[in-house]
This record gives C-alpha cells, sequence and structure tokens, in this order.
C-alpha cells in the first residue's frame, strides 16, 4: 500500500472555504448599529465551534461563557453574572492551550471593557442600548448624508441631471466627489453580502460626465445677512453655496489666485481633471457666491476688520502646512514638502524632476499623489520609502496599487535616519534605518522598530517629505482658540466664547477627506442659519423611481481601469476611465435598495431636506 | 392607468397603487398582518408576499406598486405555503393561550392561523423570556404585553405618525429585538398622553388597558354602595359590533337596560355633563375673550384629558391657555358627589361612581390628586367601552332580550349639544350654541355652526356673536394638534378659541373603542349616530337642559360662580407629567 497520498480538499471542505469567505464579507457589511452584546455572543459561538475539544477551559469554558451572555441578553442575569464571566475568561484567556481557546476569551474580555455600558444596561435595566438608527448603511456612512440609493437609482433610469441635483441637495461637489472621494459610503455595503459593494464612487462619476446641469437653484428671498468665509476649498464652498441658497449674502477670501483650497493645489489633475473641479465651482457661483481671491487674512486684511464688516464668520482655512521630519541635513537643497510640490504644480510652475531619481518619504494617499506626481515630472526613479509594511499604509489599497502599476518602488520597513547632501548642499542620498514590523500598540497597526541591520544608503537627487499637514494658525493665534495645531470648534461647528465665529474642515479636524470637508461646510450652514434667526429648509422635490422588486443574483463588481502606458504616466491626463453606459447598466442593478428593503422601508424613509 | 392580472383576473389602477390595494379592488383580499394603508406599508410580516411573474422571489404586495404588465398569483403554492410557514413562525413567539386573551374573537392573528386551517406546528416555542414582561407596571392605565406582540410595528407608526409622540419604539436588535418605550425609558417616565391609539390599531393583545372590572364588580356587590354609572356619549356608538347585534348601533335605552340588569343603582348620562362644561366652558371663553385675554393665544377646550397630558407634556408654558373647565367625565363625579348626594341623602363616600368612557386617558384623570374631595375620589373608576362590553358579556346579556329603559333622573337629561360632545367640532359646536344665546339673548338656528363637523383634520370658522367675533379651529389628532400649536406659536395663524380631541374623528374613535377586525377607521361612521341623536333631540342647546337650570338655581347659583368655580373647574398645574424628551434634554 502507498506510503503517502496527495491531499485533496473534499467537496465539504471546499465548500467550507468558500462559506469562511462569504462569513469574512459579511462581517465586514454588518450593519454600523447591532447590540455589541449579542454579536460578541455570535462571535464566541463561532470560536466555540472551533475549538478541538481537548482542553476544559476551550471546551467547556467557552459554552459556560455562551450560556451567561445568553443569560445577560435574556434579561435573567445579576451584577454577579458579569463578574463571573469576567472570572472565566481571564482564567480561559490564561489556561488555554492554544489561541482558539485564549484568543476567543481576549475578545469577550475586551468586550466587556469596550462596551461595558451594554452590559450593564442588558443587566440593570433588561433593556438594550442599541437600536437601528441607520437603516440605510451607505447613507449611515456618509458624511454628508447623500441619499446614495435615490442617485443610483436616477442614474439607472439615465436621468443624470436629476442624479447630480440629488447629490448637490447635500453635496455641492458631486463631480469631484466622483473623482477622488474616499467612498466610506461603500464600507458597509449590504450588497457585500452578496458579492461585493456597490462601485458607489464610479456610479457617480458617470452621473457627473453625463450631466449638463450647470446653474443653481434660485435662493431664497434675501435675508439681508452677510457672512463672511475664510477659505475657497471644499468646506468653505459647501457652507458659501447653502448659505447663498438660504437667501444670505456670502463673501468668500481665499489667499490664492483660484478657488478649490486642496482641490486644485493638493490633488493633482490625473486624478482630478482642471475642467470637472471648474464644473463644481462654478455651480456653486451661479447661486450667487461672491469671491475675493489672492486676500489672505492677517495678512492683507486684519482679522478683526473682517469680523466686523459680517454677521457671522466662518473659518474653513484647511490644512496646507507640512509638516517636517526633524532628521540631519533636512534644510538640503532638493528636499521639499509634498504639499509644496502639489501646490506649485497646481499653480502652474511645478519642480523640475527631469531625470531626476526622487525619494518620497510617506505612507498616505498625498505620499501617493507626489509619487505618481513625480513620475509625471519626468523623473528618473521614484521610492517610496514608509517605515511600515505595503498592507500598514494609510492610503487606499487602490491608490497604492496603481503607484506600484506605474512604476513607482514601495521600499517598506526603512525608517529615514538623516539626509546626506554634497559640498553645494545639494541631495545625494537619503539613510534610513532598517525596520522590523513590532507589537500592537494602543492603535490598530503594529508599531515598526529599529532592526539590528545596518543603515541603508539610498542614492536619490530629490526627496519630498510627505508625513502630514498641519493648519496654518498663525494669522488667528491671537483671536481664536488654537490647540494641538488645529481650531478648537464644536461638533456644530461654533467656537465657544466667541461672538459670531464659526470654523470646520481640516482646519479643525486635521487633515482629512473632501466628503467631510463638505460635511462640515454642511453642518456651518446649517448652523450659522439657526444663529441668524432662520430656518431655511435646503430641500428637493426630485421623483426617484420605483426599485425593482427582487434582486439580481451575484454579479462582480464593476471597477474602474487605469491607464499605465508611458505615455499616459508623462502627461496629467486623466490616469482613469469612467464606467461605460453598459457597466454603470449593471452596476446600477446591483444596487440593493436599502431604502426600500429591510428596515429601511420603515425606518429610512428619504431625508428629503435638512 | 397601470393594467396588470391578478389570479388571471385583468385590473386597471392607478399608477402608484401598492399590490394590495389592487387586489382588493378586484375583490381579492391578501392576507396580511402588519399592513395598514397608508400608516405601515413595511412588510415585515411577509404574509402579504405573492408571486410576480419573472420575479426570483416573492414580493410583499403591501409595500410594492403595480407595474404595467404585472401577472401577479395570490394563492399559487410558493405563496401559500410562505404565507402558512410565516404565520406558524409568527405564532412560535406569540402566547396562544386563546381562551384567556381579551382580543379571541377580534384577533387577526387568531384569524388567519384559522383562516389558513393551521392545526400545529413542527417549530418550537420561542416565546419572550419571564422577566423582561414582569417588569411592565401594573398600575398604568396602559398595559403591555410581549408575549404577545408581532412587532408588526403598527403601534410605532401610529404614535409617531398620527400622534406625533413616538412613544413606542423598536428596542434592541438581532434575535430579541422587540417593542418598548422610546428612548430606554419605561411608561411612566414617558410622555404617553394615554390616547390609546396604539391599542386600537394592535392586531393583537400586545396592547390593552388596564382592567378595572374587578373593582367594579366588587363595588357593586358591597352592600353600602350606592352605585352610579355615567356612559360617554361616544360610548353608545360602538356597542352594536361587539355585542353581536351586528352593526346597527344599541340604543343608548338599551344600553340603560343593560347596565341596569348588571345593577347599577343609577345609570346616568355623561351628556348631562357636556352641558355643564358648556355652560361653564362658553361663560369661561366670553369672560376671557371680553378681558382680552385671548389676543396672542386661544383659549384651548380641555375635555379631552390626553390632549391636556400633551399639552402639558410638549408644551408646558401654554398650559394657562386650556379653559380650567373640568372634563364633562370630572364635572359629573364632582355634582354627583355633592349635589346628587345630598339629594338623595348619601355619604359621597358610599357612593361609587363610575365612567364608561371611549378612552384610556380618563383612568388616569380620575385618578389625579385634583380630582378628589376630603380624601374621597369624585370618580372612583373609569372603563372603556370594550370593558363595559366584557361586563354586559360575562352577565350573559343579550341586548335583544332587553326592554329599552331610559337614563334615570335627574342626572341622565342631556340635550343634543351634549351628545355631540363625542365627535371632533362637537365641543366647539355646544359651546358656540351657548355663547350664541348668552351673548345675543336668542336661540342660534339649528346647524348654524355646522362648518365645525366633519373628519377633516383642521377646520377653521369665524362667527359673530354680538360685537365679538370669534375665530375658532378644531383639530383631532395630536400630530394635527402639534401642527397647530406651531402654527400659533410661528404666529402664522390666529384664533379665539379651539378645541382639540387628542383621538382622530374624536371621542368616536377613542382608544378605548371596540377594535375593527377589518382595520376600519369607524370614527366618521360612529358620529353620524350622534348627529342624528342630536337632531331628532328635542333640545339641542346645554342651556335648555332643565336639570342644568335646576342645578345652577339650587346649588350652583350660575355659571363661572364662585360655587361653580370650586367644584367644577380645575388647576392644571396642580399635577405633573413626564415631559417630552426633547424639553428634557433642554432642561
Amino acid at each position: 500500500m502507498s506510503r503517502l497520498s496527495i491531499v485533496t480538499p473534499s467537496q465539504g471542505e471546499k465548500v467550507m472555504q468558500t462559506l469562511y469567505r462569504e462569513m469574512e464579507n459579511r462581517i465586514a457589511a454588518s450593519p454600523p448599529d447591532v447590540c455589541p452584546v449579542d454579536m460578541a455572543l455570535a462571535f464566541l459561538r463561532l470560536c466555540h465551534a472551533q475549538t478541538c475539544g481537548k482542553c476544559v477551559p476551550c471546551r467547556i469554558g467557552l459554552g459556560q461563557l455562551t450560556i451567561l451572555i445568553e443569560k445577560i441578553l435574556d434579561g435573567e442575569a445579576t451584577s454577579k453574572d458579569l463578574e463571573l464571566i469576567e472570572t472565566t475568561a481571564t482564567v480561559i484567556e490564561a489556561t488555554a492551550d492554544c489561541a482558539i481557546g485564549y484568543e476567543a476569551a481576549r475578545m469577550v474580555l475586551q468586550g466587556l471593557r469596550g462596551f461595558k455600558e451594554d452590559y450593564e444596561s442588558h443587566i440593570n435595566t433588561g433593556r438594550c442600548l442599541s437600536q437601528h438608527q441607520l437603516p440605510v448603511p451607505c447613507v449611515a456612512m456618509c458624511p454628508a448624508d447623500i441619499d446614495i440609493p435615490g442617485y443610483i437609482a436616477l442614474v439607472e433610469a439615465k436621468r443624470y441631471d436629476d442624479a447630480m441635483a440629488l447629490i448637490r441637495n447635500d453635496n455641492p461637489f458631486p463631480t469631484v466627489c466622483g473623482y477622488v472621494c474616499e467612498h466610506p459610503c461603500e464600507a458597509h455595503c449590504r450588497r457585500g453580502m452578496i458579492d461585493d459593494a456597490i462601485n458607489i464612487c464610479g456610479i457617480k462619476r458617470f452621473a457627473a460626465d453625463n450631466s449638463t446641469l450647470n446653474q443653481a437653484p434660485a435662493p431664497a428671498a434675501a435675508t439681508g445677512k452677510k457672512i463672511g468665509i475664510v477659505g475657497g476649498g471644499p468646506c468653505g464652498l459647501t457652507a458659501a453655496y447653502y448659505l447663498t441658497l438660504m437667501g444670505h449674502s456670502v463673501t468668500v477670501y481665499d489667499q490664492r489666485p483660484a478657488l478649490g483650497g486642496m482641490l486644485r493645489y493638493g490633488i493633482p489633475r490625473y486624478r482630478l481633471p482642471q475642467e470637472q473641479l471648474d464644473a463644481d465651482i462654478n455651480y456653486i457661483l451661479s447661486a450667487g457666491v461672491q469671491v475675493k481671491l489672492n486676500t489672505s487674512i492677517g495678512k492683507d486684511l486684519e482679522f478683526a476688520a473682517v469680523e466686523q464688516d459680517y454677521d457671522a464668520l466662518y473659518i474653513a482655512i484647511g490644512a496646507h502646512n507640512d509638516k517636517k521630519l526633524g532628521i540631519e541635513g533636512e534644510d538640503s537643497i532638493g528636499v521639499l514638502s509634498a504639499v509644496q510640490m502639489l501646490r506649485d504644480l497646481g499653480e502652474g510652475h511645478p519642480v523640475d524632476l527631469s531625470n531626476k531619481r526622487v525619494c518620497i518619504i510617506g505612507g498616505g494617499n498625498v505620499a501617493m499623489d507626489a509619487s505618481r506626481t513625480a513620475l509625471r515630472l519626468g523623473a528618473a526613479s521614484v521610492t517610496c520609502v514608509y517605515r511600515r509594511r505595503i498592507n500598514d499604509m494609510t492610503a487606499l489599497e487602490e491608490e497604492v496599487g496603481e503607484a506600484i502599476a506605474e512604476g513607482c518602488q514601495i521600499l517598506p520597513l526603512q525608517a529615514p535616519s538623516r539626509i546626506e547632501h554634497n559640498a553645494t548642499g545639494h541631495v545625494t542620498a537619503l539613510w534610513t534605518k532598517p525596520q522590523i514590523i513590532g507589537e500592537y500598540g494602543s492603535g490598530d497597526r503594529p508599531k515598526p522598530y529599529n532592526a539590528q541591520g545596518p543603515e541603508f544608503r539610498l542614492e536619490c537627487d530629490v526627496i519630498i517629505v510627505s508625513i502630514g499637514q498641519s493648519i496654518d494658525a498663525r494669522p488667528f493665534e491671537q483671536v481664536l482658540p488654537i490647540e494641538h495645531g488645529t481650531i478648537n470648534a464644536l461638533n456644530n461647528t461654533f467656537i465657544p466664547n466667541s461672538t459670531k465665529v464659526f470654523a470646520g474642515g481640516d482646519a479643525v479636524t486635521g487633515p482629512a477627506t473632501v466628503i467631510r470637508a463638505v460635511a462640515a461646510g454642511k453642518v456651518a450652514a446649517a448652523n450659522i442659519d439657526s444663529y441668524l434667526g432662520f430656518h431655511h429648509i435646503i430641500t428637493t422635490d426630485i421623483e426617484i423611481p420605483a426599485p425593482h422588486l427582487t434582486n439580481s443574483p451575484a454579479c462582480g463588481r464593476v471597477n474602474l481601469r487605469n491607464h499605465f502606458d508611458k505615455d499616459q504616466i508623462c502627461s496629467f491626463a486623466l490616469a482613469k476611465d469612467g464606467m461605460s453606459q453598459e457597466e454603470v447598466i449593471q452596476e446600477t442593478a446591483r444596487c440593493l435598495r436599502c431604502d426600500h428593503f429591510g428596515y429601511g422601508i420603515f425606518k429610512g424613509g428619504r431625508k428629503q431636506q435638512w | 392607468m397601470v393594467n396588470l392580472t391578478i389570479n388571471d383576473t385583468p385590473v386597471s389602477v392607478p399608477a402608484g397603487t401598492t399590490i394590495i390595494a389592487a387586489a382588493q379592488a378586484i375583490g381579492i383580499n391578501i392576507p396580511s398582518l402588519c399592513y395598514l394603508k397608508d400608516l405601515n406599508e413595511i412588510s415585515a410580516c411577509r404574509v402579504c408576499s405573492v408571486e410576480v411573474e419573472g420575479e426570483a422571489k416573492l414580493v410583499p404586495s403591501c409595500s410594492n406598486v403595480v407595474r404595467e404588465g404585472m401577472k401577479i398569483h395570490t394563492n399559487s403554492p410558493r405563496a401559500r405555503q410562505a404565507r402558512k410557514i410565516n404565520v406558524e413562525l409568527i405564532l412560535s413567539q406569540h402566547d396562544c393561550r386563546c381562551a384567556i386573551c381579551s382580543r379571541s374573537g377580534n384577533c387577526k392573528l387568531q384569524k388567519i392561523s384559522n383562516d389558513l386551517g393551521i392545526k400545529g406546528t413542527l417549530y418550537a416555542d420561542m416565546q419572550p423570556k419571564a422577566p423582561i414582561i414582569t417588569d411592565w407596571t401594573t398600575t398604568f392605565p396602559l398595559f403591555r404585553n410581549p408575549r404577545k406582540c408581532l412587532k408588526c410595528m403598527r403601534c410605532v407608526q401610529v404614535c409617531e405618525k398620527v400622534q406625533s409622540l413616538g412613544v413606542w419604539d423598536v428596542s434592541g436588535t438581532g434575535s430579541r429585538t422587540t417593542i418598548d418605550v422610546s428612548h430606554n425609558r419605561v411608561i411612566k417616565q414617558a410622555d404617553c398622553v394615554l390616547c390609546g391609539q396604539c391599542i386600537t390599531h394592535c392586531p393583537v393583545e400586545a396592547l390593552r388597558e388596564r382592567d378595572d372590572t374587578d373593582g367594579v364588580f366588587a363595588a357593586l356587590a358591597a352592600k353600602q354602595k350606592v352605585t352610579v354609572i355615567q356612559v360617554a356619549p361616544a360610548v353608545r356608538t360602538a356597542l352594536g359590533a361587539t355585542l353581536q347585534t351586528g352593526e346597527t348601533p344599541v340604543s343608548p335605552e338599551t344600553i340603560v337596560a343593560a347596565l341596569k340588569q348588571i345593577g347599577f343603582d343609577y345609570v346616568f348620562d355623561t351628556s348631562f355633563a357636556a352641558d355643564l362644561t358648556i355652560m361653564e366652558e362658553s361663560t369661561e371663553l366670553l369672560q376671557r375673550l371680553n378681558a382680552g385675554e385671548l389676543q396672542e393665544f386661544p383659549m384651548f377646550t380641555s375635555c379631552c384629558p390626553a390632549w391636556v397630558r400633551f399639552m402639558k407634556s410638549q408644551y408646558p408654558q401654554y398650559v394657562k391657555y386650556l379653559s380650567s373647565s373640568k372634563s364633562p367625565q370630572q364635572m359629573f363625579g364632582a355634582v354627583t358627589k355633592t349635589w346628587f348626594a345630598q339629594s338623595i341623602g348619601v355619604n359621597p363616600a358610599d357612593i361609587y361612581s363610575v365612567s364608561v368612557m371611549p378612552c384610556l386617558a380618563k383612568k388616569a384623570e380620575c385618578a389625579l390628586p385634583t380630582m378628589a374631595r376630603n380624601g374621597v375620589a369624585d370618580v372612583d373608576a373609569s372603563i372603556t367601552t370594550r370593558e363595559i362590553i366584557r361586563m354586559i358579556r360575562s352577565e350573559n346579556i343579550l341586548p335583544q332580550d332587553l326592554t329599552a329603559v331610559p337614563f334615570d333622573s335627574p342626572l341622565g337629561t342631556a340635550t343634543g349639544a351634549g351628545v355631540i360632545f363625542g365627535a371632533t367640532g362637537g365641543v366647539m359646536e355646544a359651546a358656540l350654541r351657548s355663547a350664541y344665546y348668552f351673548v345675543t339673548g336668542q336661540a342660534p338656528k339649528d346647524e348654524l355652526f355646522q362648518a365645525v363637523r366633519g373628519e377633516k383634520a383642521w377646520k377653521e370658522a369665524t362667527y359673530s356673536l354680538g360685537q365679538a367675533t370669534v375665530r375658532c379651529a378644531v383639530v383631532s389628532g395630536l400630530a394635527n394638534a402639534r401642527k397647530l400649536m406651531e402654527a400659533l406659536i410661528a404666529k402664522e395663524v390666529q384664533y379665539d378659541f379651539v378645541e382639540v380631541m387628542s383621538c382622530p374623528g374624536g371621542c368616536v374613535g377613542g382608544g378605548g373603542q371596540p377594535i375593527s377586525l377589518q382595520d376600519e377607521e369607524l370614527a366618521t361612521k360612529r358620529s353620524e349616530t350622534l348627529y342624528a341623536l342630536d337632531k331628532k333631540d328635542a333640545l339641542r342647546n346645554s342651556y335648555d337642559n332643565p336639570v342644568i337650570q335646576e342645578l345652577y338655581g339650587q346649588f350652583l347659583e350660575k355659571p363661572g360662580s364662585e360655587a361653580a368655580e370650586h367644584l367644577l373647574h380645575t388647576d392644571h398645574e396642580g399635577w405633573s407629567m413626564p415631559l417630552a424628551v426633547k424639553l428634557q434634554k433642554k432642561k
């Protein structure tokens, strides 16, 4: 008989593998507001099913924990039971032989600490603190509350102008977001339970590319109130747009020669072409927003003087300052910041990188933009140096992938230690310390630390630093509360102890995303309106097509394609193609219409106004 | 119009019609549990799912609208199986002991289960665990039983959409999801006004009134007690159906006969006290009007205790604009335990005073500290129409066997004005009839004020009473009342006199009334009975009521006198009510 045989998975094992994968997707698409205790119990049951049955703590202990948690959920437990759960889990964690047991117990303990009040509420009142408040996952995850199923249905019905008008009810940057939004809406898309999240961002881009709408609706009757907005980026312009529609007289100040802020001076054009940006800005201006360009508050105009001129003032100055590395040689010629490089490009005088060996430091989206821009500016080579692993990068996975595909090299696990320069002060090399990825700290990414190996020398001519941005608070330091480099404003954008000053966007939160800036602008508009004694409603009467009756079977997600040919990379032409008509029809039909099905039809409704 | 076929029968309906409504239009009734037209079309129970040709899955018919060319089958094998299994699943979480359920015979779940011929089930019993149940208070006039609840969400919807209160909400997530008081409050902390609309819209007995009939039977059995019962106008419109005399209303005199047979010593008519309310309220209106007190804000009627609770919890700063007149129930109680007690020579403490009301809020009202004298409550028990029906049935009384008997004297004498109190606009009309007489000295022409009648949610009318012009408004349903309050506060409207009844259509649609198994809204139909009674009444104006005249002559002097003030008016600030969540947060 044969001594060995080749192991092939049985039919059952294959199906289990599929189910594991599907369950993973399902957990990722979990509704954002379910009872954590109930979920903890479900996870625990799963862990218990994985036990081999050899060891007591895992085989019996996990079972006892499920009974105790079940008792809590049934409203039959006392605080003694909670103590027993903690003691038992602590012992399981300490005595289980393998990770199946001790990790299960650790997760229980983590939950006990993390959502203690939920456990206590079940015990003390028999009531659950959780409730489905967010029945439509994409809308729930969108900071600007856009009616996403609504506009997907409109695109499906080929009503692109209506789709854009519907989006603009909550976000006046639909084109920009169609191109560069980070699409948090897709994270919990329920379609993920079937196959994959809907390509919401791509659908929005299709609507933008096919809409001809260019005139904002007429504003409400003039209120006679004057509002000043400092900063013409997405946050300031969003506030300006809605406040203008509400009938207020709005003036936007921006220090640069054109509006757009980071959209114009931070995002390279191969991702967001200028004409697309201008389309949104011109639409906003068509509402009647007044603009003062090339005007820096604190430099060209005194803050106090501006404040005096308006009934309310909104500060949305963004975060345009770069953070420094703080290493030897940082002031060498050839070291520049990503912010500076992208701004110069936006202003039309890009730095010349032809035939230069370029080194980018950082792992965020801006670092990816800088890397790909460097290629387009003629760099001979681009190496992105990052101190953690590639999958720890904060940049979106697709951005990293595109940078690599275009020819950027990623050098992970290297921490910059010093910059070497020649006699004339020009950069000659970046020295880095090799890193080992280490333990998890308080965050959800493991911490790197210095490895034992020798320093690494990376020859280069230019170093672009992209390790974060801060706000330029200098003009406001005397007049506004600044803490940890950001303006200290409340969640309603009001600045405490000020009389009429509001602030929002990157300047308050630190560098974030376009959609967060838009959301802050929207919040500011609503609250400034109320502060001035009004209650204007921003509303839409666009009728949304009825949903299909039953949903389509599992079907792949349409992803957008990048060009990777050298000619394209060397120009700033758009790097990514939009969906075809054929693709958008298929993609929109995948939408599960959570506004109509499930809890949406009960509590979701349709927020047609704010 | 959209053309489709249902069970091979062609039908043409306007676009936007739901499948269930389209089927109904051609006499095909698709069974359903949670569906309530326009109010709850959320397809939670899935019982109404039907087969649509070309669709992979079954389609719930209450939440989806018809499309051109649709071919629908309501009784395909797949639809039939799905319906039956979903009902069985609901039954597995339901306390199915129908014999001890007040909704037996009037329960949508029981009916559908019987109709489907479900005789047993393979599913395990999954009723909610005990401790969750015992937490519900037994002293609040409203009682909820989670072991009956279908999670149909009707109570959530009616409280939110019709009454704008949102007392109920979905509680928790996952398999233990249930309905409970919103914001994790307990019912006694909530701004529940006790309108009872959640009960009359509940398909089963998950919600019911606190049953107070045991106390009433005990009083009937106690030798030293003189039992007095008053019957509210709306009650007489709603007894027919449940007393198995068909939809024909049982005449007030038949009800008197039934109550006499149960053993009540005196059977009186709340309409008498409604006449008395009118005397006081219209006098108060004219006083406030002449004193210029109503320039900013109108005077509101106060006969609906749910509305008083609403005002106190939602608009506490406007409570002072409520008429200080007690509700008819309480005026009746006060007169019973004073004037009437004296006239029959009985110690007030020996009188057991019962009211039959279409209402749960009256149960709370009669227990208020402000509604008693010398520690003796003016009304000892307030029972709903449903409870009196249960009492009549438990005594084996068949209305068709009874000989009609008139209400007892003296508090059984009422005018048509008192009778129409049970319908929206009725209090306003009755008050205007008397105010007109007080100002002009002349009786108003018949039906002079009928503009305030009818089921329209918000009615307006302006009348001249001598020199004065009175701008009136009438609303029923608390969402409408809230709209009116907001409009008044925003100064978009101005009135002098406003009538509010909490239940849509007024007391005839009250939360204590019999419940329609067919989910019919019966207020309009029932109010026709009241207007018919008014029309045939010889006396149609409260001031014509001879007993009222006698009462003032012998005991209270005149409307608004100090004695009347003491006996018939109340301080709405004399008790407290939990504030709306929004207001609590402000504090």
